[in-house]
């Protein structure tokens, strides 16, 4: 961290790949009496096939709201105020809402937060796949379809048995499995999991996560996984992108992110993450301090920053890669003109 | 043997469900010494048992069988004085930072309300100065704290404003379930770090209930593991962690996923059918429908503790048994 940064020859291993979804300038914005909350306030990021993007962050930093927005799911005092969601040549943020329904399930599905709630607790879990399935594909056989939902249940590693169960008969692990066999039902481009597994014990927890990586290399989808467990963004993604208070502050590969975080707030949450192999002092933080109403100007972190200067309480910092696979939006990063990017604290402590 | 402060001797828990009873926990001993004072955690995924046991100290559900001693004295036999010292003695501490604060009021109704119940100031100024001390101890400044309702505070801050509560009335034990596990974690730290300055500075051991097995390597003592209501592995926090025995330990802490990319999970579990991991059984070793190790002698035969290493690390577990392995 203490070397200048520079030369990003190496071309990383997504950025030769098509992009699926390219999202530009989203702002989600919620209405209250006091003024508008800048939930997502502006956000760029494009999803390559067949990776995993992690979406980090604490809890009000927006990344629901982000995903939801993706989804075109913002409900009222929610709206979207801006951006561009780009997926398969078309944009959805300007799409009616008969469109929008045709790309549901088919080309962008959703594992929603607590999926094992969002089951119908009044129907059976065959009943509410095939549902599903005919509401996009029209009626089917019933042996078409009970064949097709059984090999499904194969590919999440679900028994037989629970075709023609309902949800409360079902662990918590199982529905959240067959949430993930309806995600997949329509062979989707793309699946958003909001903190997937994070109300389950360990154990299964690691069965749904490695369902979730065998089920997403078997059929090639990408994917934006939304949480805060550092340790299962490790297990899980490709790259990470780092959301503070409605901004994205840093976007790299998860090596880079793990190994060298360039934004202090990523170092910040990579250091708070509890170790199970070496007892350490705590590294104790607070939460968001400012008004999401009125983000200070300037960078969005400049409040709880260490290395807060002059320059971050005016100017928004601009997205620098600072090396391969990996953009920060800091100020102390400077893009020289010859391209390589220098630390500023190199130039304050050797001069 | 130094004096103990509190004793959990043989508990027992059962509830009653038709002809299907429940053994939430069987057998479950405790001992947390007086001096020093300890984090003791209770670590286990959801029904094992380990919030019967917080339910079990805090007075909420009574015992089937067994006894819970504070300071050497039944708790159940207590006279109302007894009892209102002991309520006074041993806090608690929950885990939804939302749902125990009433909305409506402001923060400094919290603690007017225990200062009032506990009669611990003769006036306005005592009051003031002692909330001001245990808000400080939580790492929180100033007035305006006390002036907010509970929606501007952050969860983290919610929940240190319940530990500076517990503290106080200057409790001898709080029952910490699960304090953490609602909160983002990069704020559990200041929570963490509230538990070790109170056991360090103020001599208040805690009874830390926890499905989180870091939290508890990096602030917790003594550790138990709990499984479907009986004891699977026992001992120094950090020593179970590092070197564990047990088999579903071993699972356990190999589940935890590492932050680190370049150390992946190995192998893939399966799990078996539903039924057989809801047990009933009243005999036998609970792991057994799920564990790479079973013998047919853990079928029938509940393991009792075995030493397995150094400061009271114990596994019940036959693998450590020299005779039942010699058959087997």
């Amino acid at each position: 961290m203490s070397q200048p940064i520079n030369n990003r020859s190496i071309t990383e291993t997504y950025e030769n790949k098509d992009v699926v979804l390219d999202v530009k300038g989203l702002r989600v914005y919620y209405e209250t009496p006091k003024g508008d909350v800048l939930a997502v306030d502006g956000i760029d990021f494009k999803l390559y096939e067949g990776e995993t993007l992690g979406l980090v962050g604490e809890s009000g930093c927006g990344k629901s709201t982000a995903a939801m927005g993706i989804l075109q799911l913002i409900t009222p005092p929610g709206r979207i105020v801006s951006g561009e969601v780009w997926l398969d040549s078309s944009n959805l943020l300007a799409m009616s809402e008969e469109e929008l329904r045709q790309r549901r399930w088919t080309k962008l599905a959703l594992i929603p937060q607590g999926a094992m709630n969002s089951l119908n607790p009044t129907m059976r879990i065959s009943a509410q796949i095939r549902d599903v399935i005919e509401t996009h594909e029209g009626r089917k056989r019933g042996d078409d379809i009970k064949e097709r939902i059984l090999e499904l249940f194969k590919m999440v590693g679900l028994p037989g048995r629970i075709y023609d169960m309902y949800p409360h008969e079902l662990s918590g692990g199982m529905k959240q499995r067959v949430c993930i066999a309806m995600a997949i039902a329509l062979d989707p481009m793309v699946i958003i999991a909001d903190e997937s597994t994070s109300a389950l014990d360990v154990v299964v927890q690691r069965v749904v996560a490695q369902t979730m990586l065998r089920v997403k290399e078997a059929l090639g989808v990408s994917m934006i996984m939304i949480g805060h467990d550092m340790g299962l963004m490790a297990q899980m993604v490709n790259r990470i992108a780092v959301m503070y208070a409605g901004h994205i502050v840093e976007i790299a590969g998860v090596e880079e992110l793990f190994y060298k975080p360039g934004h202090p707030y990523s170092q910040l949450l990579i250091e708070s993450v509890p170790s199970l192999t070496e007892r350490k002092p705590l590294k104790i933080t607070e939460g968001i301090t400012h008004d999401p109403r009125n983000p200070p100007p300037g960078c969005i972190f400049q409040l709880r920053c260490p290395f807060v200067m002059d320059e971050c309480r005016s100017v928004e910092p601009p997205i620098v890669e600072i090396r391969p696979h990996q953009q920060v939006a800091c100020h102390l990063y400077k893009e020289q003109e010859d391209g390589s990017v220098i630390d500023v604290r190199d130039i304050a402590t050797n001069p | 043997m130094s004096e103990t402060l509190l004793q959990i001797r043989n508990a027992t828990k059962v509830y009653k469900q038709g002809k299907n009873d429940v053994v939430a926990l069987q057998d479950f001993n405790l001992t947390i010494a007086k001096e020093p004072a300890s984090i003791v955690t209770i670590a286990g995924e959801s029904g094992s048992g380990k919030s019967t046991i917080a339910n079990l100290v805090l007075g909420f559900i009574e015992l089937t069988s067994g006894e819970i001693l504070f300071e050497g004295r039944d708790v159940s036999q207590g006279t109302a004085n007894e009892m209102r010292e002991y309520r006074r003695n041993v806090q608690a501490v929950f885990q939804d930072p939302f749902g125990v604060y009433n909305p409506y009021y402001r923060v400094q109704h919290v603690f007017d309300l225990v200062v009032k119940n506990f009669k611990m100031a003769n006036n306005k100024n005592q009051s003031r100065e002692m909330i001001e001390e245990a808000l400080n101890v939580v790492g929180l400044y100033g007035e305006d704290v006390l002036r907010k309702y509970p929606h501007q505070l952050s969860g983290g801050q919610r929940q240190r404003i319940m530990m500076a509560r517990a503290y106080m009335v200057k409790p001898k034990l709080i029952v910490a379930d699960e304090p953490v596990s609602m909160v983002d974690a990069s704020l559990r730290a200041s929570i963490l770090d509230v538990m070790m300055r109170l056991k360090e500075e103020s001599n208040i051991s805690f009874l830390y209930i926890t499905h989180d097995l870091s939290t508890a390597y990096q602030i917790g003592d003594k550790i138990m593991l709990l499984y479907q209501g009986t004891v699977s592995e026992t001992g120094v926090a950090t020593d179970v962690i590092d070197t564990p025995k047990h088999p579903y330990v071993q699972l356990l802490v190999d589940s935890v996923p590492k932050p680190d990319p370049n150390i992946r999970w190995e192998g893939e579990i399966i799990l078996p059918p539903e039924e057989e991991m809801r047990t009933t059984a009243k005999a036998g070793c609970r792991f057994y429908p799920r564990c790479p190790q079973r013998m047919d002698h853990c079928k029938n035969n509940l393991p009792p503790l075995y030493t397995v290493g150094d400061r009271g690390h114990e596994a019940s577990c036959y693998l450590y048994d020299e005779e039942v392995m010699a058959k087997a």
